[in-house]
């Protein structure tokens, strides 16, 4: 269990964190000892901040505030930190910070990864803790030297003098921790980065290719028991009576549980806990989704889509110049629920005791899940401790806790510690779905053919209305419209809106958000714009981005790389550019059709996400995230009939195999702008750029997902 | 109690004869590098070796393993010294890990067969391994590095 941190080193974090709030307050802990007691060998530790502590056994260790869920931050954040400290990154040992105020993403405003912010995030704080932590241990080299701190440089850990005196920062941890907490350390410019930009391995690929990896399904403590939860088959249903007598009595079965989601049996192992579920005798409520489809949600948000929404941008007057237009081109699109898939299904580990709670658990979202967990064990969040693991995989899944209550239900009920897993099958039909979208689209051009209006009305249940209701009482729900608010091309009446339309049951931020909603109804329409407008749609597109250096850049890049215009014979070519998480992006599609089916060859991604701290993770994440959406585009679709889901395995949600995939080429550009997210745009990009090339190829204009739907012959 | 042979180590355990391998493996023996994705054979994530052939452990009760030689990943080297692991970490392979056990099972039994795979016989040994992050491109890669690490290129 190398990836939780040991209570020793918990207990001294967690008095760090105490002293946080009121400014950088530095001390020396010694876990279960008096700070004062020097005793020569013993361990003392300089907690420099609530990421870094430096031990005067060497050891320095970083509190990873964000969770690893296969975008590198268990790299790419220590690489800042050992930029500015001076360290090799195969010097620092990473834990999982636990939930603290510290720790909250100041771009959302919570403790919570995700929106690709982890590197934004971590950007300057991380480097400014390694810096600061830097300067108290050369000012305590300097002072034990008796000389100017500035006279000292950082070798790899250790601090030198000119006379080649030297100290290990572990022999400097005691001293530096009585030092104040210098202010406006100054960072090291770009040019003289020695880590970040330079591609590093990771430091989590050992423990993932021998096994050793601890993800939330992996943990084991004392003890432990195994819960299965049956969960009601309707979306919004709930228990209405059981008998558990039958479960009960299958062998190894400890315990039955009604939970707040479901009813759990609890077992000596998993399997006997899985097996003792199918014979729970339940009766359900259905709930208010009895009778909800998929032709429902589509007439639900065709209807709502007769309202006005609220305005998220508007230039000039859109409606007036649409009435006054020579010509204007009209359409619809929609798209589909879709599921996280999370490799790993969801689980939680809880052992709840009457003086507090120990939950170990995937997560994205710390505090939340503490709050969660507090609540289900009837205890206060500060008496819930939060171990975060590995995660087989996020993609927004996680931002999610309805994994966890039941099982600190059930490890309260039977006063043991319960490890609560789903099935595959609990997963797929017990998500918080990425939305469906209704969009109506307008272009309007004057009679000299120029693009004078773009009008864009957007439909769909919003996320953020249930899980942060506080922002969408002020505003337009801000993860509705990306992709769609921030229309970039150059058309002087823009009007953008989004009607929220709720549909009965609940949706999640899904990898990329609105933007794979948004970014395929924008370029697919810029596509159909450049159609009617009798032009090649790269140079209508240039035209219109002529004042946006960052996105010509990458649309002449990807262009450029693929010989856009010029496919091989019998392939054709469909293009999408967009800006998402401060990341600008281009993507050519290559594709040919087989029989009625589309075969998509290649895929160029042409990237500018500012300065890269690691960049073969970026390349790593572009192919990933590129994947991510060909699977949504070819085959992605949640189905509902009498308000259950029918897909409940990967047979039926298909996600791509090794032998379906395009080849993916990553073109990265330098850059010194400030870093841009890079673990979703990429998701967003392929949709339109492959139904482009569709187009390309067979005239067809595809307005609804997944291909599956169609028949390209 | 079931006698097995698990990375070349004799095991006895106490479970009911329909348990899956592959929850033996995880929770009556510790071994939890072999992972639980799909339950239906669909994912592979699950994938060990069975007399040194790739297998879906969600799919095998124990009762049918007899003294038949089972290899996890936690098995296949004490060192990540595994010509297939070797490979994985050169190419920086897992993203978020989760499927990479199974995929370095499906991987290591292919070249044990196949020592010098072509594409095509890379993509048919590995098309049971979904991978929800898609490392497939490195995963080809490393496969191709990982045969000629093997064959002492």
């Amino acid at each position: 269990m190398s990836a939780i941190p040991s209570d020793v080193s918990r207990r001294a974090f967690l008095k760090a964190g105490v002293t946080i709030t009121g400014g950088l307050v530095i001390s020396i802990s010694l876990p279960g000892c008096k700070p004062a007691a020097k005793v020569p060998g013993e361990l003392k530790t300089f907690e420099a901040n609530a990421w870094l502590h430096i031990g005067s056994d060497d050891s320095i260790t970083f509190f990873c505030d964000k969770s690893e869920m296969g975008q590198g931050v268990y790299t790419s954040l220590p690489m800042l930190i050992a930029e500015e400290l001076g360290v090799g990154i195969e010097r620092i040992k990473v834990e999982f910070a636990p939930p603290g105020d510290a720790y909250i993403n100041k771009l959302i405003g919570g403790q919570i990864t995700g929106g690709s912010t982890s590197v934004r995030d971590g950007w300057e704080k991380l480097r400014v803790a390694g810096a600061t932590a830097r300067q108290m241990l050369v000012s305590a080299a300097a002072a034990e030297w008796g000389i100017d701190a500035h006279h000292c440089k950082v070798e790899n850990g250790v601090v030198l003098s000119p006379q080649f005196d030297r100290l290990r920062f572990g022999e400097l941890a005691e001293a530096a921790a009585k030092l104040p907490v210098p202010k406006d350390v100054p960072l090291k410019p770009a040019a003289q980065f020695t880590l970040i930009g330079r591609a590093t391995k990771r430091k989590d690929t050992p423990a993932k290719v021998d096994g050793s990896a601890v993800y939330g399904i992996d943990v084991r403590l004392p003890g432990m028991l195994y819960a299965a939860l049956a969960q009601p088959p309707t979306l919004g249903g709930s228990v209405k009576t059981f008998k558990g007598e039958k479960a009960g009595a299958m062998p190894g079965v400890t315990a039955v549980v009604l939970t707040s989601s479901g009813v759990a049996v609890v077992a000596d192992s998993w399997w006997r806990a899985r097996k003792a579920r199918d014979q729970l005798e339940i009766e359900w409520n259905p709930g208010p989704n009895a009778a909800l489809n998929d032709a429902k949600i589509a007439q639900v948000l065709r209807k709502g889509a007769a309202g006005a929404g609220r305005v998220a941008r508007n230039d000039g007057d859109a409606a007036a110049a649409i009435k006054g237009a020579a010509r204007v081109v009209r359409a619809d699109y929609e798209l589909p629920l879709l599921a996280h898939a999370t490799l790993e299904p969801q689980n939680c580990t809880a052992d709840v005791r009457a003086d507090g709670a120990d939950i170990y658990v995937p997560t994205q979202v710390q505090q939340i899940a503490q709050a969660a967990a507090a609540k289900a064990a009837g205890l206060d969040p500060k008496q819930v401790k939060v171990h975060t693991t590995f995660l087989g995989g996020g993609f927004g899944r996680r931002l999610e806790v309805d994994f966890i209550p039941a099982a600190v239900e059930a490890s309260k009920a039977v006063k043991k510690p319960v490890k609560l897993l789903w099935t595959r099958e609990d997963d797929m039909t017990h998500d918080a779905y990425r939305p469906p979208a209704f969009d109506q689209a307008a272009g309007a051009f004057d009679t000299a053919g120029k693009l004078i209006a773009w009008n864009l009305h957007l439909t769909g249940p919003s996320i953020t209305a249930r899980m942060f209701p506080s922002v969408t009482e002020k505003m337009v729900d801000p993860f509705a419209v990306e992709g769609a608010a921030n229309y970039p091309y150059d058309v002087p009446n823009v009007h953008v809106d989004f009607q929220q339309q709720e549909i009965g049951i609940d949706v999640g931020y899904w990898r990329s958000v609105s933007h794979s909603l948004n970014c395929f109804v924008v370029e697919s329409f810029m596509d159909e714009l450049a159609v009617s407008a009798k032009q090649n749609c790269a140079e209508f597109r240039k035209a219109l981005l002529a004042k946006q250096p960052r996105f010509l850049q990458v649309l002449e890049l990807a262009t450029r790389e693929s010989h856009f215009g010029f496919p091989p014979k019998g392939r054709f070519h469909g293009l999408s550019v967009m800006e998402g998480y401060g990341t600008y992006m281009a993507q050519v599609a290559e594709v040919s059709i087989v029989e009625d089916k589309v075969k998509v060859h290649r895929i160029y991604c042409a990237t500018d996400c500012g300065q890269q701290v690691n960049p073969d993770t970026v390349v790593a994440q572009i192919e990933s995230s590129a994947l991510f959406g060909f699977s949504a585009l070819m085959w992605g679709e949640i189905n509902l009939s009498g308000g259950r889901v029918k897909q409940t395995n990967f047979d039926s949600y298909r996600i791509a195999r090794m032998n379906e995939i395009p080849r993916i080429d990553a073109y990265v550009l330098e850059s010194s702008e400030a870093p841009g997210g890079i673990g979703e745009p990429a998701t967003a990009l392929v949709a339109p750029a492959v139904c482009n090339a569709i187009y390309a190829a067979t005239g067809r204009r595809i307005r609804s997902l997944p291909l599956t739907k169609h028949r390209l012959a | 109690m079931t006698k097995l042979n698990v990375n070349g180590n004799a095991v006895e355990v106490d479970v009911d004869g329909d348990t899956p391998l592959l929850w033996v493996l995880r929770d009556t023996l510790g071994l939890t590098g072999t992972k639980f994705g799909c339950g239906m054979a669909l994912c592979g994530a699950c994938t060990v070796h069975l007399n040194g052939a790739p297998v879906r452990s969600c799919q095998i009760p124990i009762s049918a393993v007899g003294d038949q030689p089972v290899t996890t990943i936690e098995g296949l080297s004490k060192d990540r010294s595994h010509p297939v692991q070797q490979a994985w970490i050169e190419h920086d392979v897992p993203q978020c890990g989760y499927c990479q056990s199974g995929q370095i099972m499906s991987a290591s039994a292919l070249l044990a067969t196949t020592p010098k795979p072509t594409d095509a016989d890379i993509d048919a040994a590995m098309a049971g391994n979904l991978c929800r992050c898609g490392t497939y491109q490195r995963i080809r890669s490393a496969i191709r590095r990982a045969a000629e690490i093997k064959s002492g290129a």
